[in-house]
């Protein structure tokens, strides 16, 4: 099967760089999956896990923020950050999830609660991610 | 003449100076160390992000945003990098001299710009002759990593975006080798240069829309400039406090020779006073 390029980078350094068959993750507008020779597209991401399939075998990489850029031979995920399946902390992401979920509840006020949330949204994503190590 | 006690004391406290420089430099030779790979490691990610924002801003015409488009200056903001800590030569006396004279030439009156002073040195600075810093930073990691600053950035990118400032430049030291560092002035936003990097362009699909994915992708450009440029100096800041106390070191070694010198010199005439004055009271003697 064909293959195509993926790199992950992030400002603290490259998190994965490797040729695999399909790329499948969650743009803001919706579920994307991408093989060799798509045309070449931007979209922003959500804050979701990367699937990368590869001679039968899937990647996970939780991403939060950032971009998809795709050519026709390569597709370049630039994340704020971004952590494999296998090097996720656990109980960090858990700390980090009853964190923001406390925030959520002493919270009333706005900018303070849609960060809360985000964090959240973090923290369960990383949590997801994990159990696909 | 100084006496043999005074010489003897001045040269244990230089050397106890010089251990400490010394142990200074090593530590700072580490930092830098980490400091070039943190930098090294942030190349990748800077150079895709600017071949995506020159092929997105170039690519389609079309493609407007408040980020690229300069407007009429009334305020400018000088986002200015130093250290939290001295001892570091030049380091910061430079940035600071180059940023003062630039803020005279172009300015007549303290309303026309903004600084954001990332470090201590350049805080205190620029307060102490009453300048309008908006925002300060103090307290960045020796390795910071960009969550650390994501408030920063993110804050200094709104400043333009809410009109409190109509162009940003950026000041700091840059790292171009261990002996080495540059000032550099670099303007960050509006970004107006972009379209002009771009050699080869690829016409994108948008998903959804070019305006929705320059307003998620340009920040993000700006704040990982400001972040490149903060690692930039860190780099900087250690090899040139690896410099300077390399420099300290050597000095008080060179210090320690000639006192060395001194007190023998001393310690002999003391000795030859000793013996001539035998000599002449036994000479009295007879």
């Amino acid at each position: 099967m064909k293959t195509i390029k993926v790199s992950v980078v992030t400002p603290d350094g490259p998190v994965y760089d490797a040729d695999v068959e399909m790329v499948s993750t969650k743009a803001k507008s919706g579920e994307l999956g991408i093989m060799a020779g798509h045309v070449p597209m931007v979209a922003p991401l959500d804050i979701a896990a990367v699937r990368l399939k590869h001679s039968g075998h899937t990647d996970y990489i939780a991403v939060s923020g950032g971009f998809l850029e795709v050519r026709p031979d390569v597709v370049t995920i630039l994340a704020l950050s971004a952590e494999k399946a296998e090097s996720i902390d656990l109980g960090r992401a858990q700390t980090a999830k009853a964190r923001a979920e406390k925030w959520l509840e002493d919270q009333q006020n706005s900018t303070d609660t849609k960060r809360a949330q985000l964090a959240l949204r973090r923290a369960i994503n990383r949590i997801n991610t994990a159990e696909h190590k | 003449m100084a006496s043999l006690r005074d010489i003897k004391s001045r040269i244990t406290s230089t050397k106890k100076t010089s251990q400490i420089t010394k142990a200074m430099q090593m530590v700072s030779a580490s930092k830098m160390n980490r400091a070039e790979a943190n930098a090294k490691a942030y190349g990748p990610y800077m150079n895709k992000i600017q071949e995506v924002v020159a092929s997105i801003a170039g690519g389609s015409a079309d493609a407007a945003h408040p980020m690229l488009v300069s407007r009429p200056v009334k305020k400018t903001g000088y986002l200015v990098i130093t250290s939290d800590r001295g001892l570091a030569g030049a380091y910061n006396s430079s940035v600071l001299r180059h940023v003062l004279r630039t803020i005279q030439e172009r300015h007549k009156s303290a309303d026309e710009y903004i600084i954001i002073a990332i470090g201590r040195v350049g805080r205190d600075f620029f307060i102490n002759r009453k300048m309008n810093v908006e925002l300060d930073v103090v307290g960045v990691p020796d390795q910071p990593n960009f969550a650390d600053i994501s408030n920063l950035t993110k804050s200094a990118v709104d400043m333009f975006q809410n009109g409190l400032c109509d162009e940003l430049y950026m000041y700091y030291n840059h790292y171009v080798s261990a002996i080495m560092q540059e000032v550099t002035e670099k303007k960050i936003l509006p970004l107006a240069d972009v379209k002009a990097a771009s050699g080869k362009l690829t016409s994108y699909e948008f998903e959804p829309n070019a305006e929705e994915i320059l307003e998620v992708l340009l920040p993000q450009y700006a704040e990982s400039l400001i972040f490149g440029a903060l690692l930039d100096g860190k780099a900087s800041e250690h090899s040139a406090r690896m410099t300077a106390m390399k420099n300290a070191t050597d000095n008080a070694s060179e210090l320690i020779d000639s006192l060395s010198l001194q007190y023998n010199r001393a310690r002999q005439a003391a000795i030859t006073q000793e013996i001539t004055e035998i000599v002449g009271g036994a000479a009295a003697l007879e």
